[in-house]
């Protein structure tokens, strides 16, 4: 019977899961929101799984080694594994997730070479996005795309979620419109990302991964930013989850 | 601790409840921290005590020591030439602080973006909660960086006689006569609160003394290129951190002690951690007691330390004085030599901490280094970029940390080590 290989990236918005085969293809791919208590959800996830053998990452994967006594790996070396299945020749990764975003620059063999992460709070991550939706009254679905509908640009001055929540109350009181708002803060977040990616990755193609890459704004004003080209995968939230999994089987594989 | 020292505690006008609660806390850290390692070097045992006796049983040896009219000195940092006060007949013992207290006091006197360093010192004193202070019959502050300049502003209100000496920046021909002129002027002041005139014999006795503690981390040091490493990162560190404190004698002679255990360890290749595990060498701000937060988590997560270039480490202990002096004003000059060479952050420019950084790298077989820079900490901070960018240009993997003594960024800590790790491997 063929050997199955999990991957498990419990982050802090969502749960993902990716089981593979020994020929590497993607047998599973699964996703759920990681409420209050990340472990629980976690379990739901696996018990529903067929796999020989697992590996976690993200900022859950302590709590589950703990739980479940398997191997992590950190999100910066599953992100660079699984982006490679998709673009054996990538250089520069982009992430961004729920709480926190980063860039990682590879080696042409695919090793990490350098990576950088946000600092301690969210600005500039998927729940700031979300928050700023919500404000708004959008899905997170339909934000980025109303935002990219905006035909004038407003200014939003503060990254902060808190601040920024209430510079987004004071102008829809003041009438502004709202997609117009919405590619505001779209805007706000963007330098901050391009001095992640200026400070250590190459020139060229970037690939976005995370559940941000979903956002088509952010990825347009990025690559009119960088004058480079995004490169988006078809599902971006399950690259973490896909690198684990092929962390696992290499690692079963060689023994 | 065992003792009941109360009676102490209170004729030194500490306030007995939140000492209590700082001491359980450093109980508990130490117990979480130094206990849960594997295969500690038996030697480690005596720094164990020092840790459970350091309100203790040390304050009663320095208040007996004042007793006998022996003056207690409270410094700061490393600048601080404890040939000179030991000399003049007195103790020195180190007052920077590695927890976060009473943050709430404490910021009533210093601006929320302050290091922590800085704000520590501050919160051991507001809070009442530290004996070396309370002991101490002078308090020397050095102008060093902005912060602690102008907190020392502050600081002397708060304190009994402090004193502050005025440091050259720059590593010229004036910078090196500024801090003889100010080791001259700290050597009167020292000699008037002691009473006691330096004499050539006090001072070369205080310079082997200083000397000899000195060669003995040292001897520590060296022992620590060895792979697999003999001691933890954590242990080494506490051993540093404990230099600050100690009677000189009786902690050189425990270090020798370890070392000797230590040699023996390397020659049956018994290591702490497997010959496989990454090398890592900290580079930067000072890491005071109680503070292990970061090599906690550089040794929870399969690395080990073999090096600190930083105050509490390689920068306190790198040069020995000259001992060739015959009078005191010789003996003065080597000092001030010895002292000019510390490869601060406050010195502009700084060439030769790089240097000494990519020396260690080679010296211990470090792997990468971890750049720890407190927040807030200007002069560390902005050097951390170049030096990062000129040991990837020698192909040394450089990992910048920028944290403070709050425990709520370990989560993201543990991520970036954990993958800076990974690298390495």
């Amino acid at each position: 019977m063929s050997l199955h290989f999990a991957g498990i990236d419990i982050g802090s918005r969502t749960v993902k899961a990716v089981v593979i085969n020994e020929n590497r293809e993607i047998v599973v791919n699964l996703q759920s929101d990681t409420g209050f208590d990340p472990i629980n959800e976690a379990k739901n996830i696996i018990s529903s799984l067929t796999y020989d053998n697992i590996m976690a990452t993200g900022y859950g994967r302590n709590l589950f080694k703990i739980s479940f006594n398997t191997s992590t790996v950190t999100e910066i070396k599953a992100h660079a594994k699984g982006s490679r299945f998709f673009f054996p020749d990538a250089l520069n990764i982009l992430d961004i997730g729920g709480q926190d975003s980063k860039t990682i620059a590879l080696f042409n063999n695919g090793k990490v070479k350098k990576f950088e992460m946000n600092d301690r709070c969210a600005a500039g991550t998927g729940k700031f996005l979300e928050i700023m939706a919500k404000t708004l009254g959008y899905n997170i679905e339909e934000f980025g795309l109303n935002a990219l509908k905006a035909k004038n640009n407003l200014n939003i001055s503060s990254m902060c979620t808190v601040f920024a929540e209430s510079e987004v109350t004071s102008l829809i009181a003041k009438g502004e419109n709202r997609q117009e708002i919405a590619r505001a803060l779209h805007n706000s977040i963007i330098p901050r990302v391009v001095s992640m990616i200026k400070r250590i990755l190459y020139d060229g193609d970037i690939v976005f991964t995370g559940g941000v890459a979903k956002n088509p704004c952010i990825s347009y004003m990025l690559q009119k930013k960088l004058n480079c080209h995004i490169i988006i995968p078809e599902d971006p939230q399950m690259i973490g989850a896909l690198g684990a999994a092929l962390l696992i089987a290499e690692m079963k594989n060689k023994k | 601790m065992d003792n009941n020292y109360n009676a102490m505690w209170e004729g030194l006008g500490l306030d007995l409840k939140a000492h209590d609660t700082l001491l359980n806390f450093i109980e508990n850290t130490y117990k979480d921290v130094y206990f849960s390692q594997r295969n500690r070097p038996e030697g480690m045992s005596y720094f164990d005590f020092v840790i459970s006796e350091a309100h203790g049983l040390r304050i009663k040896e320095l208040l007996d020591e004042k007793k006998q009219g022996r003056k207690i000195i409270g410094s700061f940092c490393v600048f601080v030439p404890e040939e000179i006060i030991l000399a003049a007949n007195a103790t020195l013992v180190g007052l920077c602080a590695g927890a976060e207290f009473a943050i709430e006091e404490v910021e009533k006197f210093l601006p929320r973006n302050t290091c922590s360093l800085i704000k520590s010192s501050f919160g051991f004193q507001l809070g009442k909660v530290c004996p070396y202070i309370e002991s101490a019959d002078m308090v020397i502050g050095e102008n060093t960086c902005d912060g602690k300049k102008k907190a020392y502003e502050i600081l002397k209100i708060l304190m009994k006689n402090f004193y502050v000496m005025d440091m050259p920046q720059m590593k010229s021909e004036h910078g090196k006569s500024l801090l003889q002129i100010e080791y001259d002027h700290l050597k009167n002041v020292v000699e008037k609160l002691t009473d006691f005139s330096i004499t050539a014999e006090s001072l070369i006795q205080a310079i082997k003394t200083v000397n000899a503690k000195r060669s003995a981390i040292h001897r520590l040091s060296d022992l620590r290129r060895v792979n697999p490493a003999p001691i933890s990162g954590l242990d080494a560190l506490l051993i540093n951190q404990i230099s600050f404190y100690d009677s000189p004698s009786r902690f050189t002679e425990s270090v020798n002690k370890i070392c000797d255990e230590l040699e023996k360890r390397v020659q049956q290749k018994n290591g702490v951690f497997s010959e496989q595990t990454p090398r890592i060498l900290i580079s930067g701000c000072p890491q005071s007691l109680p503070n292990w937060k970061l090599p906690f988590i550089v040794e929870t997560s399969g690395a080990v330390i073999v090096g600190e270039e930083s105050c509490v480490g390689e920068r306190c202990i790198r040069n020995l004085t000259d001992e060739s002096g015959q009078t005191v004003d010789e003996m003065m000059n080597f000092i001030v030599d010895r002292y000019f060479n510390i490869d601060c952050a406050i010195f502009t420019p700084n060439p030769n901490r790089v240097d000494h950084i990519q020396e260690m790298v080679e010296l211990y077989n470090a792997d990468g280094v971890i750049h720890y820079g407190l927040q807030f900490c200007h002069p560390y901070l902005i050097e951390s970029i170049p030096i990062e960018k000129e040991l990837e240009k020698n192909r040394i993997p450089c990992l910048r940390i920028e944290t403070d003594y709050s425990i709520e960024d370990t989560g993201q800590l543990k991520t970036r080590v954990e993958a800076f790790i990974e690298q390495l491997k």
